[in-house]
């Protein structure tokens, strides 16, 4: 397999940037999504590319991978001019690249996978013998240890990336490419894929690094390039900038990473859960006995990995799902089965999956901008729904909420991430409820978007409503929330204020290995 | 209009996909026709002269056009709205045969009821057993998941066998052979149109348009408010697109899945009115003839939008009554070879309906980049 790539080591010129980019540019229709862009990637580095969404990395990463064919502007790899027509000239090149949504087969054994497009020979035989060598040097020399003949499926996800990151190295990649690679990763995962793209660098591996958390960049990389509006707008040596330059160049404003909040004033009551069970559609538990409450004026969050029963517990509070025992009670009354009820009472939702549950893509923005509440007497007008007053109202939700576009006849499918939020969270809270439950509320949202975001909350927080706060960003919880839950295996599994919560207090508990994390282990093995 | 399409068609502007891409298609389907034409030996160009002239050239044939447009109106909106609920109903032909026998039971029992009353009365029975029909395969896609394509298919061989037996047994004349009822009374009937025209003293040429035609307009507004304006619509529109949202927004796609279906048989259950009470006046074996198949290819044509499918039923409607004209003009050019350029038509309007999506794209992309 290296032997193949032989030549490229022995023609690299001493010196010359593992890879380089000239002056790419690259329009789709009326969208300039490259603008003479730029780009030196030093050989045995770790690179980081930062930028809002729709900055033009993916852009850029996919002209530099085959995906696109860029309009203008040269790529080099290694000092040479390469032409990258397609996905097999880029790993010909030696470029490996790690997608954000992993392209693997589920069903296929980790062997399997790795060699799926690299198969040598007609008899699978050969080439399986092959990788498993292959495989077992990787693992040796990366700490990239993979079961190779377990199920992809029945992988974590730290362990599926690392099957993709094999996957490139066992093509022979010298620069691997990294798109938004922590996303789905609990904080644990994450370190160590920073310790193996260290360990790749030592071994005279390039990393390119896609994100948009700054503070995996200055954890991680050596360099760092920023985009914006598909311009190259600034290099920087890691060691020498900050998060607050990096953010600023990011959105070309200052920005206010830091939620600012004073202290909490809670008042009483006004969401209570005891002893709440759901189970998931083929009768599996999914939370079993939680009870807490949030009252007036604070934000409590949930934290945990994903899939240890956040969701289910969000969903069965909006009514979504059915609770298996136990009782929910709003504002000291308990509340009867029925979502649509919930929201009358005052009870808000802003669903974790926005693009699935929360918005219906295909509407104009004002159709789902009534979603849930499309019975209201506003909307109506002689018994037909009241076209010009739905507009009228979200054409003021939109621009109170800084929506942009602010055109209720636009498709909710053509905002973008940040925009649908807003919409979402629009919708329910100009409504003015006593509770709001929002899950995720800054997923695939640019860092602008965030700041607004996250003052929209507190803003609500202070006029004395109850926020329950269910998100995987560990930092968002911690600038957000005035009390901590986190999540493991369906139960809560500990409780923290706060000012004493630590990212590590924080991911022991959500790995399990909190105190009280032996109940909720045995839960989990029970489920 | 900002809006854009989604879909295959994401991203062109609305009048590309609802006006240039149909008549592409269309124009592609007539190249085509036009190729078998010219091997067969005859002249292309001729063809469509007899056919235009057949279908537009002179009142009666407007007539006849528009009475074949009116089943093609209830059937496509019956498909429509179906779709606009995310359901695929291919059981529009059975749905309209059942409506059938619910109209034809009306004008034999209940002719005691004056003309004024039948009608509607008629009308009802109509709706009501084409919605029945389509309840059990709505039922069993909202409650059991069991797909809905598959269900209404079968239902159409069931109608077919159901007819068959009570046409045999049941309904016949007493002492005859022929598998059909007995007339319906006079004041049963639907008036034809050139003789309300007279009436109004307006002078056109007999055809067999009736009353139906009207209701089918009727229909195609009330489609129209019903999905865009409504409440009612904006559920079962929100079910069709995004089930999980639906359920978010406190509404039951199931029971979204079963009105929408019920609507959609009754649609297609009013077809029966046109081809019966408006001409037959009795029940007959297989009068739906494929009108409910076509339903799919007007409602896929006209977009879904109900002024969309009377323009594509007029168009069918011409087909039909044009492609009569062409074969009997023509003898080489049979009536198996109009059906064959009726198919072409549904083809590429129906199954290849994005098959020039590429090249418009392109095409727009140049003339904005450039």
């Amino acid at each position: 397999m290296r032997d193949r790539e032989e030549p490229l080591e022995t023609t690299r010129e001493a010196g010359a940037p593992a890879v380089e980019l000239r002056g790419i540019d690259k329009r789709f229709g009326a969208v300039h999504a490259s603008r003479d862009v730029s780009l030196a990637v030093a050989p045995g580095t770790i690179h980081g590319i930062v930028g809002e969404n729709g900055a033009g990395k993916s852009t850029l990463m996919s002209i530099l991978y085959g995906f696109y064919r860029a309009d203008r502007g040269d790529i080099r790899i290694a000092g040479r001019t390469v032409e990258i027509a397609g996905s097999e000239d880029a790993i010909a090149a030696g470029i490996g690249m790690v997608h954000q949504h992993f392209m693997l087969v589920d069903t296929f054994t980790v062997v399997e996978n790795v060699i799926l497009g690299a198969e040598g020979g007609s008899l699978l035989a050969s080439g399986t013998a092959r990788a498993r060598g292959e495989l077992e040097r990787l693992a040796r020399e990366y700490a990239l240890e993979v079961p190779p003949d377990a199920r992809v499926g029945d992988l974590p996800v730290g362990l599926q990336q690392r099957v993709e990151i094999l996957k490139a190295l066992y093509r022979g990649a010298d620069i691997l490419i990294l798109d938004e690679p922590t996303g789905t990763l609990m904080p644990q995962e994450a370190d160590h894929l920073f310790r193996i793209l260290r360990r790749l660098r030592a071994q005279g591996k390039t990393v390119i690094l896609i994100t948009h958390k700054l503070r995996e960049i200055m954890a991680a990389t050596d360099r760092v390039s920023v985009m914006r509006g598909g311009r190259m707008v600034a290099h920087r040596d890691t060691a020498a900038t900050t998060v607050a330059e990096l953010a600023e160049l990011m959105v070309g404003r200052r920005v206010l990473l830091q939620v600012e909040k004073g202290p909490a004033r809670p008042g009483p009551e006004l969401l209570a859960v005891e002893r709440l069970s759901v189970r998931d559609e083929r009768g599996a538990s999914r939370v079993r006995d939680v009870s807490f409450n949030v009252r007036a004026g604070e934000i409590v969050g949930i934290a945990g990995v994903a899939g240890n029963g956040q969701g289910e517990l969000l969903e069965a509070l909006a009514g979504l799902h059915p609770a298996a025992g136990g009782r929910i009670l709003l504002a000291g009354e308990p509340v009867s089965s029925g979502g649509p009820h919930r929201r009358r009472r005052g009870l808000a939702h802003v669903p974790e999956d926005r693009r699935r549950m929360g918005l219906v893509l295909p509407f104009e923005a004002r159709e789902s901008a009534i979603l849930g509440y499309h019975d209201d007497v506003r909307y109506r007008r002689a018994g037909l729904l009241d076209w010009d007053a739905v507009s009228r109202d979200t054409e003021a939700k939109m621009i109170s909420f800084d929506v942009r576009p602010a055109d209720p006849r636009r498709i909710t499918a053509a905002f973008s991430g940040g925009n649908q939020q807003k919409l979402v969270l629009a919708r329910e809270i100009e409504r003015d409820p006593l509770v709001l439950l929002v899950g995720q509320p800054t997923r695939g949202v640019d860092i602008g978007a965030i700041e607004f975001i996250h003052r929209r909350l507190v803003a609500m927080r202070d006029a004395g409503k109850a926020i329950l706060l269910v998100s995987s960003e560990l930092d968002e919880i911690m600038g957000l929330s005035d009390r901590i839950l986190v999540m493991f295996g369906g139960v809560v599994a500990g409780e923290l204020p706060a000012d004493r919560a630590t990212e590590r207090a924080l991911g022991l508990l959500m790995a399990g290995a909190g105190p009280g994390a032996g109940a909720a282990n045995e839960a989990r093995r029970a489920s | 209009m900002s809006a854009v399409a989604t879909g295959p068609a994401a991203g062109l502007p609305r009048w590309a996909v609802v006006g240039l891409l149909p008549v592409l298609n269309l124009l592609a389907a007539f190249a085509v026709s036009g190729l078998i034409v010219v091997l067969i030996g005859e002249s292309p160009w001729d063809a469509v002269r007899i056919l235009v002239w057949g279908a537009f050239g002179f009142e009666e044939a407007i007539g006849y056009t528009l009475f074949y447009a009116t089943s093609f109106i209830f059937t496509g909106l019956a498909v429509a709205v179906a779709f606009h609920c995310g359901l695929f109903n291919i059981g529009g032909e059975g749905q309209a045969y059942i409506g059938g026998l619910g109209m034809a039971l009306v004008c034999l029992h209940l002719d005691f009821l004056p003309f004024a009353l039948i009608v509607p009365a008629a009308v009802i029975g109509a709706a009501l057993f084409g919605a029945a029909w389509a309840f059990v395969p709505a039922w069993l896609q909202a409650h059991r998941g069991s797909h809905v394509v598959i269900t209404t298919i079968m239902f159409n061989f069931i109608a077919a066998s159901v007819m068959v037996y009570l046409l045999v047994n049941v309904m016949s004349r007493p002492g005859s052979m022929e598998p059909e009822s007995r007339d319906f009374a006079p004041h049963a009937r639907l008036p034809l149109m050139h003789d309300v025209l007279a009436a109004v003293g307006i002078d056109v040429a007999a055809s067999p348009l009736n009353l139906s035609f009207l209701w089918a307009l009727v229909c195609s507004a009330g489609v129209w408010l019903y999905i865009w304006h409504t409440r009612a619509g904006y559920r079962l529109r929100t079910a069709g697109a995004s089930p999980p949202a639906a359920r978010y927004g406190g509404i039951s796609p199931p029971r979204e899945i079963v009105v929408a279906m019920l609507v959609s048989g009754a649609l297609a259950g009013c077809m029966s009115l046109n081809e019966l009470m408006g001409v037959q006046h009795r029940l007959v074996l297989e009068f739906t003839a494929g009108f409910g198949f076509a339903g799919i290819a007007v409602a896929l044509m006209g977009r879904g939008h109900p002024v969309g499918i009377i323009l594509a039923s007029v168009l069918f409607g011409a087909l039909y009554q044009g492609g009569a004209e062409l074969s009997f003009e023509v003898p080489r050019i049979t009536r198996d070879m109009v059906v064959a350029i009726q198919g072409l038509v549904i083809l590429f309007a129906g199954a290849l309906e994005f098959m020039f999506v590429p090249v418009v794209r392109a095409v727009l992309a140049r003339r904005s980049g450039g």
